[in-house]
């Protein structure tokens, strides 16, 4: 006990815990961890019933509306089913990479929540790095993906995942560019104080960034139109064809964790997390994070899937380049203009976006790809 | 210089990967054997006859009007085509006369036949691309109102059995033509709702364009037809270069692209849609009161002798050879079979290119497999 | 300066996206609620009349798939031809039609329900009085316009959804 009092004591003016927290350390750890573990599982089943209906709906049908009124029950009646089947692995499979994957690929999506504020303060450990914390535990969960399509002894799936490691690696790069704007403007890494300091929402002042961050990040997650990983048109499901049972299921709950983790992290850094007029905070906070989901599955509805060598392309040869001279515009608009002016980078910005997406779009060539053979 | 980045390289082996017949794309049971390298495709044994059912044989066993509901099965999702193929080369033996009213019903249903036959088309392509099921889902809702007003006239939904020797097996009924009235204006909106969906959209021009070229000379040498050929640059439709029926009466333009890819032949096929509309509008202002059918005994003998008759059927040239000896069954009946002739390409068009514009490429050909298999 | 492709295509096709969540969706929920088929549908059972048979067999002649199987004993008291068994195989017809337009007597008639699947395949074969009109089979109007002009009006998807605009 006499060393954690010491480690409390020694913190600087970021406090583990904040001053009117009734109770001590240990109690707001386990409160938190307690409310992040329900409060993802319950959002990844409202996310899947939100595509659900919602793809549906924007394709003139209707989604799952028998499990249950309206359906809400379907991400239930879907966990039952995966948890009722029977456990397959291979013979050929490394066994303990194979039982290890779901794992690896899981708890990043989980431990990222641990930084995001719920309400002013309120999050599991107010890290004074912690987006830095967020773009580092997102990484590991490529090993999680990498390990499955080793372990399954299935060239496909090594293939897969392989193609998958070489899309994911190569968009981290952009998306961090484009959060060090973000953190240039509000002055500190620490996810809470981001969010104290979007008087404007950043949205506005970092379109660029925003568009930058969005793609980047459906492209981290594996979500249309960038999801060649898992294509349901082309040969195999990739890394995750040889699991079944619930190691699948962990899967399939990474891949909307993640979604719902992306859209924490978009609303926390642009659209200004829990700041709202009438509602309570953590409510506006869900709210935005439904909005960027629904955004997400927009997408995914209306878009065709990219091809591998075209996916690398976007990325090396024009997100890359648009977000080192969003940044460097960023730093500039930093270093010159006060306080009080910082509305005038919001035309500039926006005109800034304009040209330079119409600039690379010049760059954009069509039927190359062709191998002589 | 070059010999020595060719050592430094990796050296890679080919592998034979099987693209099944149980398909993920829509096309039915079609097996691939692809040599890859890698991704790229460096060759495509296709292995088919898993839907084979002995079609052609069966024609010696059934009299030519027993034998029209076979016909349907061929390439099952435009029917109304094969019957009205096979009813011509009929015809064409036993030199009869179709009655008016039964041309003009003909042409209406061949030319909504091709609609509903580019909506699954591009609908497929576009689900083989990935756009997840949206396209295809928007474009089977048109198909249902073409379905429905075949339903209402032939009484089933797939396969029509609708034309006989010497006409149409019973008159349209009276909500027929309202109903197609307010069909013909409806679906221009669609289509271009399709277009704005899509005709634009970068990431399907990323896919599609420049992708799986087939030249003029390759094209013609190959003997592909439709509107593949069409997109290739060359100007050749049946219903103009050989008018079969009424053709002649009607004022439609041919659409033709000239870059031979995947997106010229999705375009090729939306413009095609509408052209059937234009059809289709004059027919229905045209058709005359009359007989449907012609006075035809019920089972026919035509005379000894010989027909091959071709149409532009909504894949291509689709056409009957028939061979009759004076009795009341075929002596040989042989299909000219569209897509598998559209397939000998296929080769062509993928080599270089990777596994997913492949599927692509597939896709884009436009095959049934009832057709390639009989 | 012309410039094309710089997302101006991806965006036109999110609004076409967007709208349909306004419209209603082109979709009716079987089994509570059941759209009218058409009036001449050919549905899964064939209907026989016995007062109007006469036993010809054009019908098993017309038949492609030789489905029909007929059976007939003269009797010579009344000059004419008694049925003794009329027998359809259903797992054979392919409902074609071809057998109601032979018939030159108008004996026979397509079923109008389409819902008629059996548990078993003996039971798809179907023989004399199993083959006559009731309630359970009703009698489809192919080729029969008196029987076509009772039943109800076909549903069409193009009347019955109005899209919001």
């Amino acid at each position: 006990m006499a060393i954690v009092d010491l480690v409390i004591n020694t913190q600087h003016p970021l406090q583990a815990v904040p001053p009117d927290w009734p109770g001590g350390f240990w109690w707001h750890w386990l409160f938190f961890t307690v409310v992040l573990i329900v409060f993802v599982l319950v959002m990844v089943m409202a996310v899947i019933y939100i595509e659900r209906r919602g793809m549906g709906r924007m394709q003139s049908r209707l989604g799952p509306n028998r499990t249950g009124p309206f359906g809400i029950f379907q991400p239930v009646a879907d966990a039952v089913k995966v948890l009722l089947k029977e456990n397959i692995v291979p013979t050929n499979a490394d066994k303990l990479v194979h039982w290890l994957a779901p794992v690896v690929a899981f708890a990043p999506a989980l431990l990222i929540f641990a930084v995001v504020p719920f309400q002013n303060g309120a999050l599991l450990a107010d890290l004074d790095i912690g987006i830095l914390y967020v773009v580092a535990i997102s990484s590991v969960s490529t090993l999680g993906i990498f390990m499955a399509g080793w372990g399954s002894s299935n060239k496909y799936s090594l293939l897969g995942a392989m193609r998958n490691v070489a899309a994911i690696v190569s968009y981290e790069i952009p998306l961090v560019l484009a959060v060090v704007g973000v953190v240039l403007i509000a002055g500190s890494l620490s996810m809470n104080q981001i969010v104290l300091a979007q008087g404007i929402p950043f949205i506005l002042l970092q379109p660029l960034g925003f568009l930058i961050f969005f793609i980047a990040g459906c492209a981290e997650i594996n979500r249309s139109p960038f999801d060649l990983m898992e294509a349901d048109s082309e040969l195999v499901a990739g890394f995750h064809t040889e699991y079944s049972g619930m190691k699948f299921a962990m899967f399939y709950l990474v891949e909307y964790a993640e979604a719902v983790a992306i859209s924490a992290i978009i609303t926390t850094l642009f659209l200004g997390g829990w700041r709202g007029p009438v509602l309570p905070p953590w409510l506006w906070f869900i709210v935005k994070v439904v909005i960027v989901f629904f955004v997400m599955v927009w997408t995914r509805t209306t878009l065709p899937r990219i091809r591998i060598d075209q996916l690398m392309a976007f990325a090396w040869k024009c997100l890359f380049p648009l977000a080192v001279i969003n940044l460097l515009i960023t730093a500039l608009q930093v270093l010159t203009l006060s306080q009080d002016l910082i509305w005038v980078m919001i035309p500039v910005n926006i005109a800034i976006m304009a040209v330079l997406v119409l600039l690379w779009s010049k760059f954009f060539k069509l039927g190359w790809g062709r191998v002589e053979v | 210089m070059t010999i020595e980045t060719k050592e430094m390289m990796l050296r890679t082996e080919p592998f034979v990967l099987n693209f099944g017949p149980v398909h993920p794309s829509t096309h039915g049971v079609y097996r691939m054997r692809a040599t890859l390298d890698g991704e790229v495709v460096l060759d495509i044994e296709p292995v088919f006859g898993y839907l084979h059912r002995g079609i052609e044989k069966l024609a010696e066993q059934r009299t030519f009007t027993g034998f029209i509901p076979l016909t349907d099965r061929l390439d099952y999702v435009s029917s109304m085509s094969n019957n009205l193929a096979y009813v011509m080369a009929v015809e064409k033996l036993a030199g009869i006369k179709v009655p008016e009213r039964a041309e003009y019903i003909r042409v209406i249903m061949a030319e909504l036949q091709r609609i509903a036959n580019h909506l699954i088309a591009n609908g497929s392509f576009l689900n083989d691309c990935g756009a997840y099921f949206t396209p295809f889902l928007y474009m089977f809702r048109e198909r249902e109102k073409i379905i429905d007003l075949f339903e209402m006239v032939s009484g089933q939904r797939l396969t029509y059995n609708y034309m006989r020797v010497g006409g149409v097996s019973q008159d349209i009924p009276d909500e027929f033509l309202p109903a197609l009235a307010k069909f013909v204006k409806q679906m221009p909106g669609k289509v271009d709702e399709y277009d704005r969906l899509l005709k634009q959209n970068e990431i399907l021009l990323a896919r599609a364009k420049g992708v799986g070229i087939i030249s003029k000379e390759q094209a013609v040498n190959c003997g592909i037809s439709g509107p593949i050929l069409r997109a290739s640059g060359v100007k050749w439709d049946w219903r103009r270069a050989d008018p079969y029926s009424i053709y002649d009466r009607f004022e439609f333009d041919i659409p033709t692209a000239s870059d031979g890819d995947c997106y010229d032949r999705f375009r090729v096929r939306m413009e095609e849609m509408r052209q059937s509309l234009r059809i289709v509008e004059q027919a229905m202002k045209q058709i005359p009161a009359g007989p449907v059918r012609a006075e035809v005994p019920h089972i026919v003998r035509p005379p000894a002798g010989e027909a091959y008759v071709h149409i532009e059927a909504p894949k291509g040239e689709l056409g009957f050879y028939l061979v009759s000896d004076d009795s009341i069954a075929a002596y040989r009946c042989h299909v000219r079979p569209t897509s598998l002739i559209n397939l000998t390409a296929l080769r062509e068009m993928v080599r270089g290119w990777k596994i997913a514009d492949l599927i692509i490429i597939f896709g884009s050909i436009d095959i049934c497999l009832g057709e390639v298999d009989r | 300066m012309k410039f094309e492709r710089y997302g101006i295509g991806i965006v036109k096709g999110l609004t076409v996206t967007i709208s349909h969540l306004l419209r209603h969706p082109t979709v009716s929920q079987y089994p509570e609620q059941r759209l009218n088929v058409s009036r001449r549908i050919r549905g899964n059972e064939l209907i026989w009349s016995r007062e109007k048979c006469t036993g010809c067999g054009t019908c098993a002649k017309t038949c492609p798939q030789g489905a029909i199987e007929i059976v007939t004993s003269t009797n010579l008291a009344e000059n004419k031809y008694e049925v003794e068994k009329y027998q359809v195989d259903n797992g054979y017809c392919i409902q074609c039609g071809l057998c109601v337009e032979a018939c030159p007597y108008d004996a026979l008639y397509m079923g109008y329900s389409f819902e008629r699947a059996k548990y078993r395949r003996g039971e798809l074969v179907q023989a004399d009085d199993m083959l006559l009109e009731s309630a359970e089979r009703p009698a489809s109007g192919y080729f029969h316009p008196e029987i076509a002009q009772k039943l109800p009006r076909q549903t069409l998807l193009i009347e019955r959804i109005t899209e919001k605009r």
